[in-house]
């Protein structure tokens, strides 16, 4: 070994070994839990652990509230990764115009939600969205429309906690954009200009194909972040009203750190690492067809 | 009439610009504004966005006589605020001190496996966390860990993410560099501290911001490892309290101050360097 190796090692070893200690050991041993039945009785005595297969998978499937919670899942990321992006891509746009003053000061303005813990804003949030006494059912009586119960109406809980979560992450991607943006070819632009091109057009065919690879990536990135929704329904609406807000980790969550059934837990908890795992592949492959990547 | 329309326009576009900022901004005012109403105040229609009379009185039940109608606060919010204090420092320390001489190393130092590790790095980014966390809770109840500092702390310091973060900013500096200095008999350790260190001396605050702020909002797990209510971050203080006093509105709101403000004005102060590692210095003004 070169004195250099050896340094390098004594760089590197330590953060590897403890990396491994407390995430690649532990998610060998989530594979394992998952074919257990592992249980608060086997926290107490270890010999109360059997093998049991498949068993938790195919109980999971048995069961009413994990379909539910995927199902949650499923719409939370369905309309809250087009919310989510389109709001940072707007906001992205607004400031990339040349026309725009104090950019620095509103794109630290627009991010200052991002840094908030979730706990505090929700706090806030739910006090917004007070059915009598909130602001924004008081903005919407401007425009005539009705008090809506949001966070008591299991067909507003969802829209209702989107707001909260766009709100708070759409800072991010607008400086992720922001950066990308800046990096669209000037010249490219004015040709269009030149060429007649309608804004639209040079939006769709010179702006869209050069922040392509950098919207894919968010997209990718959302997609997962919201599947691993948990804190914002579990202080909002504490997964109701009518379970309309258990997501998949929410149940997760619930099953092992509440009710002790860690083997069935773990099993949710490869579940979800598939189906992101999936979704992400996916996403990249239909990137890589459109030349995206 | 082309010189008019492009104001008309500058001035729309800058409006909304501004509309926008206030509407993202309404949620934080309104927090502290309605912090500092007399109880009950902010239980009207239409919402009071100003106090009628401006009172102290939710920070003094909530930081001071930590009572309430008689009845003593389980989650004591001070306590709190020095725990999440402590942690997020000995978090942001520790991860600094294992991830910057490793994100440096992965970059300018040749060693075997470099590049099998590095793939491999990459490939675990795309496990979730979560996955990992109900184990992880049964290996730390093993070696007593659970319901300790030292548990919330230790799944934050694999830290991947950094290491790559780290690597990318030093991939930029010279080589020559650091072999001059090797060729002057400079050890390896040495070189790191006296060369390499000042140079990543930015993106080193850049990261010790975003692990820092990590921590201190950090609360699904140590919501699972802490169960004293005295050992609790002030995010799981503040969830235990909410989900006893929900009705009482304006102390909610103290207590949404007092734990959003601290990093919102970290932010503020060091914002330069934290959206400058996000736009990875492309972008100037």
């Amino acid at each position: 070994m070169t004195r250099q190796e050896r340094a390098a090692w004594g760089f590197v070893g330590p953060v590897l070994l403890i990396t491994s200690l407390v995430f690649v050991l532990p998610v060998l041993l989530a594979m394992a839990l998952a074919v257990t039945d592992y249980s608060i009785y086997a926290m107490a005595a270890s010999d109360n652990v059997r093998f049991v297969g498949a068993a938790n998978f195919t109980e999971l499937l048995r069961t009413p509230l994990f379909w539910r919670a995927l199902g949650n899942t499923f719409l939370f990321a369905c309309l809250g990764v087009p919310m989510a992006i389109g709001a940072s891509l707007f906001a992205a746009l607004l400031l990339n115009d040349a026309t725009v003053r104090w950019k620095p000061f509103w794109r630290v303005a627009l991010f200052a939600p991002y840094v908030t813990s979730v706990v505090a804003t929700a706090i806030v949030w739910r006090f917004v969205l007070n059915t009598r006494f909130g602001l924004l059912n008081y903005a919407l009586s401007w425009v005539g429309v009705g008090p809506v119960d949001w966070l008591g109406d299991p067909r507003a809980s969802i829209p209702a906690i989107l707001l909260f979560v766009t709100w708070k992450i759409f800072g991010y991607n607008m400086i992720v954009f922001t950066a990308a943006l800046s990096a669209v070819p000037v010249e490219l632009m004015e040709a269009a200009r030149l060429d007649g091109a309608s804004r639209w057009e040079r939006f769709r065919h010179v702006t869209l194909p050069a922040i392509g690879p950098t919207l894919l990536l968010a997209a990718v990135m959302s997609v997962a972040g919201f599947l691993q929704l948990f804190s914002e329904p579990y202080v909002m609406t504490m997964g109701g009203p009518a379970q309309s807000t258990v997501t998949v980790l929410y149940f997760m969550f619930d099953e092992g750190f509440k009710w002790w059934n860690l083997g069935q837990a773990s099993a949710v908890a490869l579940i979800l690492f598939v189906l992101i795992l999936a979704l992400t592949t996916i996403q990249t492959r239909i990137g890589r067809r459109y030349e995206w990547l | 009439m082309a010189v008019r329309r492009r104001t008309l326009r500058a001035v729309a576009l800058n409006a909304a610009v501004a509309l926008l900022t206030a509407v993202t901004l309404l949620p934080l005012v309104w927090m502290v504004l309605v912090s500092f109403m007399p109880r009950y105040a902010s239980s009207a229609f239409p919402p009071p966005f100003w106090p009628a009379r401006w009172t102290g009185e939710n920070y003094y039940e909530l930081l001071v006589r930590r009572q309430f109608e008689g009845a003593w606060f389980d989650y004591k919010v001070v306590p709190a605020i020095w725990n999440s204090l402590g942690v997020a420092a000995v978090a942001t320390l520790l991860g600094l001190l294992l991830t910057v001489p490793a994100g440096y190393a992965f970059a300018k130092l040749r060693f075997t496996g470099r590049e099998r590790l590095l793939k491999l790095l990459l490939a675990l980014l795309v496990v979730p966390g979560q996955v990992a966390m109900l184990p992880l809770f049964l290996l730390l109840r093993e070696v007593g860990l659970v319901n300790s500092y030292a548990g919330v702390i230790l799944p934050s310091l694999a830290g991947i993410f950094a290491i790559l973060f780290v690597r990318q900013a030093a991939l930029s500096i010279p080589d020559e560099m650091l072999d001059a200095a090797r060729l002057d008999g400079a050890s390896e350790g040495r070189i790191f501290v006296s060369i390499v260190l000042p140079l990543l001396a930015p993106i080193t605050v850049t990261l010790a911001l975003f692990i820092f702020l990590g921590s201190w909002n950090d609360f699904l797990w140590p919501l699972i490892v802490l169960s004293d209510a005295h050992r609790y971050t002030l995010p799981v203080a503040v969830a235990a309290i909410v989900r006893e006093h929900a009705a009482d509105g304006e102390l909610m709101m103290a207590a949404a101050v007092v734990t959003t403000l601290p990093v919102l004005l970290l932010f503020l102060s060091l914002q330069r360097f934290y959206i400058g590692g996000l736009l990875g210095g492309s972008v100037k003004g």
